[in-house]
């Protein structure tokens, strides 16, 4: 492995890379991290077979890259230099681009991207919606490099931040650069980073800690993860960057158990760093020593909250404590320490590399610079997105979500996870940005974002995070524990039928009192999904109250499937396929569910292509 | 350094940095409180000590046990919104033990009349870890720890299993602010003490700290493993929930 001990030899380094690099090359990029559910590693172990069989290895790179974004289309493989985009390739596939593609030139039509509105195909990446509404700059190499190889990173640039940071600044300069982009924390809390590290950069003592918070429990949620597992050096950059401007010597990269692949990219990206003198001592000469240690998780959700990972490292039980004092000043064994989420980190690297000023131009005045978002549920394309804060919610998740699947309604989006709130469509066109969410009665959280429609039923999905807040809280305070618990009683009592006069209110108001009093954030915003559901959706509740009716027909015990006799044509599959025996009809014939066999499985109601089956 | 703060109008001096309740206390201003104890480091778990704090225009709600004083701060103990949170706590810890007398009469005292959640269970630890802490910071031995998570966090020994560390010293027993730890004499020596807690014992050394002649040392690893055994299957069916 190259020595890199000056910016000189960075400068060396990436200028032979880029010599080296065959224009005349094929690469094919291919996702080897979130598209490992669907076989992508079989994909790329077809084209590496079909590649030698053919005798192309001159000719062909095969690049295993980190997550492309548009999840709904994996496994994604591009070729280039053409930009030729395919999903849902299969291994059986690879044959056809091998003959089609790489040795005619041509393209396999059936694997392109097709618009659903123009009916038409799209061949290059960079013409297809989803990407092109899109900002990628945080997320820019994730899909393009391969994250298991530095000189992948170098050579596009990576580590020239550094360079510039350690060799033309103070520490102080450093620290005023970040305060001066407007960059707020990206885990959640949304603090401004630049303020953290001015407080930690203050505080008295020589032994301090520099953390990167890659626990991202929040359900649905995977930016962080595709940032680690595609692009880890990004985040090492930004924490070597951290070290010189508050004087650490020793950082810690908390990353959730649950995410095997992430810990193996930055196991590997640190130990190369290591390997050319990127971490260690004396970092380009500057007399800067510093070392990375991965930390791993073991299944808790608190252990994401600032005080609590902490004490985790530490080998303690996760719970959080109560600041003051804050870690900052006092925090991993009681020194100076700075916790930021990974995206922060790599949102750091950006600033260093193109500037303050570049940065704060982009987004809004209190929300600076891009966010990932992982935009999931009943739009169409699912995945990763990353978009200028201040882009409205209806660009997001009509113009790059391509709308509501199956051509049902827009209900409401549920931002933030367990700790954020549901937004519905008189709201569609608000900003995106820390405040304007907060106003709505949501968070930005570490940038979740469920997609609900008509089938979805608010209460149950307040009931849900409730009861994952329930099982995730540490317990210690009184607000938490024993007001989750509450809570949850309340609302599965509504769920199923037995909500009283007074629900309500009785949830209103202990969702106000938990926020207020709760000891950290779990319990603080637990309450956030209830009451903004209560907020917006009132009449829902009332139904299930009231009437006992759940009109989006999830509540098992409110409401009952019903076969619409003009709209059955008597196809027999639903009577078939009812694990009850509980439909009845003859060929032909439309046909009757009997409620008092039906147990609600809803096997029925997904099967009938005609949507025959309905709620009531 | 000594700092002014004013409580409930009432101008006392208390040290720069030390928690504000220090200053109600000099000022005579009653402030309730469950796991707060000047002998042991502030927790802030169960949240009734709350205050509003008014200091350099602006107003927080916090925990006065650990809210360091800074001088010019406003301390107010009985706003309609302090006395709204120390009647929610109390309605949740009577909703948790509603058995337990002094909960019943710290209700009543906030004005509760009929309890504002159903009776769905009849617990009689409070958590608010005073034995937990008192046996780790004033003696020293950490025999006892709070275990598990949320709702199921509870006071137990490591796995559950007769401590080898527990002095018998009671302290326990003493601090603990419902009754719930009782200590007895152990029915095999009398001589000894065992702490129990409901059905529960955080049990002293049951053969005198003669470690030569234990039968529980032989089958101290027959336990352990009994316990891990069990303590795994439980973790399989939660996680599995």
């Amino acid at each position: 492995m190259q020595q890199i001990r000056t910016t000189a030899d960075l400068e060396r380094l990436r200028g032979s890379l880029l010599q080296k690099g065959d224009p005349g090359k094929i690469l094919i990029r291919i996702c080897n991290t979130g598209c490992r559910a669907r076989k992508s590693a079989k994909v790329i172990e077809a084209f590496e077979n079909e590649v030698r069989e053919q005798g192309l290895q001159d000719k062909v790179e095969i690049k295993k890259t980190g997550c492309h974004g548009f999840c709904e289309m994996g496994p994604i493989v591009v070729i280039e230099p053409e930009n030729i985009f395919y999903c849902r390739v299969k291994p059986e596939d690879t044959g056809d681009i091998v003959s089609e593609t790489i040795l005619n030139g041509g393209v396999v039509e059936r694997l392109l991207w097709k618009d659903p509105d123009t009916k038409k195909f799209i061949k290059c990446e960079k013409d297809i919606p989803f990407y092109k509404k899109q900002k990628k700059s945080i997320s820019f190499n994730c899909g393009r490099i391969d994250p298991t190889d530095i000189e992948d990173y170098i050579a596009g640039g990576g580590y020239s931040a550094l360079g510039k940071a350690l060799t033309t600044m103070t520490p102080a300069e450093v620290v005023e650069m970040v305060v001066a982009s407007g960059l707020r924390g990206r885990g959640g809390g949304g603090f401004p980073a630049g303020i953290k590290w001015r407080l930690c950069s203050a505080a008295p003592g020589n032994i301090k800690y520099i953390i990167a918070n890659g626990d991202e429990g929040d359900p649905g949620a995977f930016m962080d993860r595709s940032l680690m597992e595609g692009d880890p050096h990004s985040i090492i950059e930004g924490m070597i960057i951290g070290a010189f401007a508050i004087g650490a010597r020793h950082g810690f990269i908390y990353v959730r158990q649950e995410y095997p692949i992430a810990i193996e990219h930055l196991s590997i990206a640190i130990q190369q760093a290591e390997e050319c003198g990127l971490l260690g001592k004396d970092i380009l000469g500057t007399g800067l020593d510093f070392t990375i240690k991965i930390d791993r998780g073991a299944g808790a959700f608190v252990c994401g909250e600032e005080t609590a990972l902490m004490i985790s490292i530490e080998g303690r039980s996760g719970t959080p404590r109560s600041r003051p004092p804050y870690p900052a000043i006092e925090g991993l064994w009681g020194k100076p320490t700075v916790l930021n989420n990974v995206e922060t980190f790599g949102n750091i690297t950006k600033i260093f590399s193109k500037g303050a000023d570049w940065y704060s131009s982009i987004g809004t005045d209190n929300s600076k610079g891009t966010k990932i978002f992982s935009l999931v549920g009943k739009v169409k394309n699912t995945g990763l997105v990353e978009v200028e804060m201040g882009t409205t919610l209806r660009e997001i998740i009509f113009g790059i979500g391509g709308g509501i699947r199956k051509g049902k309604r827009f209900k409401a989006v549920q931002t933030g996870g367990p700790s954020g709130g549901c937004i519905p469509i008189s709201r569609i066109d608000m900003p995106v940005d820390y405040d304007s969410l907060r106003e709505a009665g949501a968070i930005m959280g570490s940038g979740g974002m469920i997609v609900m429609d008509e089938s979805s039923c608010m209460v149950d999905l307040a009931r849900y995070f409730i009861q994952f807040l329930l099982f995730e809280s540490c317990g210690k305070c009184i607000p938490c524990r024993e007001g989750l618990k509450q809570m949850h009683h309340i609302l599965t009592n509504i769920c199923e039928g037995r909500g009283e006069h007074g629900d309500i209110e009785t949830l209103t108001e202990l969702g106000r009192f938990m926020t207020t009093t709760s000891l950290c954030g779990l319990g603080g915003t637990a309450s956030n999904p209830v009451l903004s559901t209560i907020r917006y959706f009132r009449d829902e509740y009332e139904a299930h109250i009231y009437d006992k009716k759940c009109r989006a027909g999830v509540c098992k015990n409110l409401f009952e499937y019903y076969i619409d006799e003009e709209l059955c044509n008597g196809c027999t599959l639903c009577k078939v396929k009812c694990p009850e025996g509980a439909i009845t009809g003859r060929k032909k014939k439309p046909h009757m569910i009997d409620p008092q066999k039906c147990i609600k499985c809803g096997i029925c109601y997904s099967l009938c292509k005609l949507e025959a089956v309905r709620v009531r | 350094m000594k700092v002014p703060i004013i409580v409930d109008g009432l101008r006392v001096e208390i040290d720069r940095g030390t928690p504000i309740i220090n200053a109600a206390r000099k000022a005579g201003v009653f402030i309730p409180t469950l796991c707060y104890h000047e002998a042991l480091k502030p927790y802030g778990s169960c949240r009734l000590c709350m205050v509003e704090v008014v200091h350099n225009k602006q107003r927080r709600l916090v925990t006065s046990c650990n809210f360091p004083a800074e001088g010019g701060m406003e301390v107010f103990t009985d706003t309609p919104r302090v006395r709204q949170i120390r009647r929610m706590i109390l309605e949740l810890l009577l909703a948790r033990c509603p058995e337990v007398p002094m909960i019943r009469t710290m209700a009543k005292q906030m004005g509760i009349e009929s309890p504002m959640f159903k009776k769905r269970e009849a617990n009689e630890c409070i958590l608010c870890g005073l034995c937990v802490r008192f046996c780790e910071e004033v003696v020293g031995v950490g025999a006892i720890g709070l275990a598990n998570r949320g709702i199921d966090r509870e006071v137990a020994t490591p796995f559950k299993v007769a401590s080898d560390t527990c002095i018998g010293c009671g302290a326990c027993s003493y601090i603990c602010p419902t009754g719930c730890i009782e200590m007895v004499p152990d029915e095999k020596n009398p001589r000894l003490r065992r702490m129990k807690m409901g059905s529960r014992s955080l049990v002293s050394c049951p053969n005198n700290y003669q470690c030569e002649s234990c039968p529980t040392e032989e089958n101290f690893f027959a336990e352990m493993k009994t316990a891990i055994t069990k303590f795994q299957s439980t973790f399989r069916k939660a996680s599995s929930r």
